[in-house]
């Protein structure tokens, strides 16, 4: 039965730290999928990697920063958005990829989320959607589906989640796609176009988690919660964000929603120093030392 | 035309004065967010960081100013941010993370009474010992106070220099009355002003090892963007940057994160002194209590009681040897400052029993009346 050979290449090598494999995930978990459709749409996006920057915060999708072999920063819980904020607004020339999970960036995170959005500070968030917070063990998250399982719901969660892609919406993102671990050809065309969007982009990649969230909502594989993505998943191009919730073993409406014009934070902040400075002046802004 | 540095001698309140100080140094990246008394501070670097080719963002909270400072550090900024108690509560995360990935930065904390709101626009000098601790874990820090608008401006260039050198954020630790306190500011021409960049790797990418510390066990720092393709992370880590969940590991970078603080700290310390040499009471204090102090000290010698004083600049680390050494020969340290007691009792534990040590604790809401500080000293003379 040994059809495994460990040292077998993965094609994404190039872009990994192999010496940090084994990474953290569990069998069956959905991240790890994420992260190899990440790099693929990386890659097409034909983006300069010296100037890529990956930010993560805590947690299971977390630790992904510190398995891609660029400049990554493994910050804290919550707080990846200002500190990616920081990175782009002092160096314009990066392209900042926020890579973090559900709990992260819309509980701890939330604040920041929705500032970011408004500001619309060109950058890329890719949120890993697994409903829960895997890396303390399955608690309920701003995510969890009313009357689903977790630790702190344990006769089932009774808090209107959060539906992501409405938040983004409404608070100013110009690009929002939602995708599962199932969808990876159409996952990777969204972070593609969302690394290649000016401004503020999400997208939102909903993925297993069997471990524990699976295991206390009877999808206890990855292939269980692949099979449900398959079925129920619906591809709706151009949905109303206010109407893709996603209910307790309903219909997961994907594809992408969002995707706008909207000037960012630094065109305007250009347009309006350059009144007082000259445009000359503000175009080179940071590099003037 | 957009002022560039301001040379010359001005009429300037300490928060401004901590804003021009910064930018002397070099600083050209500003997060923060309104708090009183340290608000003048974002405004001025509002007004002057577009002047000087530099960004300023005003974040959602002091948790977000923080985590963006760090990121722009990160980007090759010097960067800073203001705040006061309830803010530098907010901050104390963040500044944790700072000192694990050795991000070099200046956090203000302009001291007003608290705890909780407090009171918003009165001084105190509360959070000396939240500067030292605030942050969960075990660490050293680098803290200083300015007792003048002037030092606000010359204790901020050193603030960033520090970081620089030993690539942490570096606290200033300004009061109230300091920061509002409108007095004559020189400003030096740039090329009078010493500054110092943190060290930058001298390997290539293949070669750079992130946190592989020098001999003064600071380790190089490449920035994002530059082709070094580094990992860092606050979870402890070996000298790739990479997390080890090990006790080991634990102990070698713990130790280090302390002792490269405790090894330059001969660089890093600096007081004034006073009447010393001869004092049989030696008042230490700092930021604005220092001044009235100051006073305190010399209408005890006109007296003739045989007064002393030690004017903290530098914090933390604390001036360990320099109260031992005088310890041996007074007889008592009188220490006032605005709190019911923080650096006294650090005072009283270098005297380590060989001088007596007299608090002279205010809650805040006001400066110290001379004659408290004075009393003091008569009684630890006799």
């Amino acid at each position: 039965m040994s059809r495994i050979n460990l040292n077998h290449k993965h094609p994404m090598d190039a872009y990994l730290r192999t010496d940090r494999i084994p990474h953290i995930w569990c069998p069956g978990c959905g991240i790890g999928t994420v992260l190899e459709v990440f790099l693929t749409g990386l890659l097409k996006s034909g983006l300069a990697l010296d100037k890529v920057v990956i930010v993560s915060g805590i947690g299971c999708t977390g630790r992904v920063a510190g398995y891609i072999k660029l400049d990554s920063f493994h910050t804290t819980h919550g707080r990846a958005l200002p500190f990616a904020t920081g990175l782009k607004l002092a160096n314009p020339e990066l392209k900042v990829v926020v890579f973090s999970g559900d709990g992260d960036l819309f509980s701890i995170g939330g604040n920041h989320f929705i500032h970011a959005a408004r500001r619309n500070v060109d950058m890329t968030v890719l949120c890993v959607n697994n409903f829960t917070y895997g890396m303390t063990g399955g608690q309920a998250a701003p995510t969890t589906p009313l009357t689903a399982r977790s630790t702190t719901s344990p006769y089932g969660n009774y808090e209107q989640p959060f539906n992501i892609p409405y938040l983004a919406a409404a608070s100013g993102a110009v690009y929002v796609a939602r995708w599962t671990a199932v969808h990876v050809r159409r996952l990777e065309t969204s972070i593609t176009e969302a690394l290649l969007k000016k401004g503020f982009s999400l997208v939102e990649a909903i993925s297993p988690c069997p471990t524990v969230y699976g295991r206390m909502n009877r999808q206890p594989t990855g292939l269980d919660h692949m099979k449900y993505y398959r079925e129920n998943s619906i591809i709706k191009h151009d949905a109303d964000p206010r109407e893709v919730d996603i209910e307790q073993n309903g219909k997961i409406i994907v594809g992408k929603f969002v995707d706008i014009e909207r000037p960012t934070f630094s065109d305007i902040q250009a347009q309006v120093l350059g009144k007082t400075f000259g445009a000359e002046a503000v175009a080179t802004g940071a590099k003037r030392k | 035309m957009a002022r560039k540095h301001l040379t010359g001698e001005f009429f300037m309140n300490g928060d401004i004065a901590c804003a021009e100080g910064a930018i002397s140094a070099g600083c050209r990246f500003f997060a923060g967010y309104p708090i009183t008394p340290a608000t003048e501070i974002a405004e001025r670097m509002a007004e002057r960081m577009p002047e000087v080719g530099g960004t300023f963002i005003q974040m959602e909270d002091e948790i977000a100013s923080m985590a963006a400072i760090l990121g722009a550090s990160w980007a090759g900024a010097k960067s800073m941010t203001a705040t006061s108690g309830p803010g530098f509560s907010l901050m104390m995360e963040n500044i944790g993370l700072g000192i694990m990935m050795e991000a070099p930065c200046v956090v203000t904390d302009v001291q007003r009474a608290g705890p909780s709101t407090g009171l918003p626009t009165l001084v105190a000098q509360g959070d000396m010992m939240q500067a030292r601790w605030g942050s969960h874990g075990c660490y050293s820090i680098i803290a200083l106070s300015p007792s003048s608008a002037q030092e606000m401006y010359e204790l901020t260039i050193r603030a960033f220099n520090l970081s620089e050198k030993y690539r942490l954020p570096v606290l200033l630790m300004a009061d109230e009355a300091v920061a509002h306190m409108t007095e004559k500011v020189t400003i030096p021409p740039p090329e009078e002003i010493e500054l110092y960049t943190r060290r930058k790797p001298d390997v290539p990418p293949q070669k750079y090892l992130p946190y592989l510390p020098g001999a003064d066990l600071v380790p190089a720092m490449a920035i994002a963007g530059e082709g070094y393709g580094f990992h860092t992370t606050g979870l402890t880590h070996d000298e790739k940057g990479y997390p080890v969940m090990t006790a080991e590991e634990q102990e070698k970078l713990i130790r280090r994160l302390v002792e490269k603080i405790e090894v330059n700290k001969d660089d890093i310390i600096e007081y004034e002194e006073q009447g010393t040499e001869d004092a049989e009471v030696v008042v230490c204090s700092y930021g604005v209590s220092a001044r009235i102090s100051k006073f305190a000290v010399e209408r005890a010698r006109q007296e003739g009681i045989k007064a002393g004083m030690l004017k903290l600049v530098t914090v933390w680390p604390f001036p360990e040897g320099r109260i031992k050494r005088l310890a041996k020969k007074v007889k008592a340290f009188v220490v006032p400052e605005i709190n019911c007691g923080q650096i006294s009792l650090e005072v009283e534990r270098c005297a380590g029993g060989a001088a007596k040590t007299i608090p002279v604790p205010h809650m805040g809401g006001s400066v110290h009346h001379p004659d408290t500080i004075l009393d003091a000293i008569r009684k630890a003379a006799r």
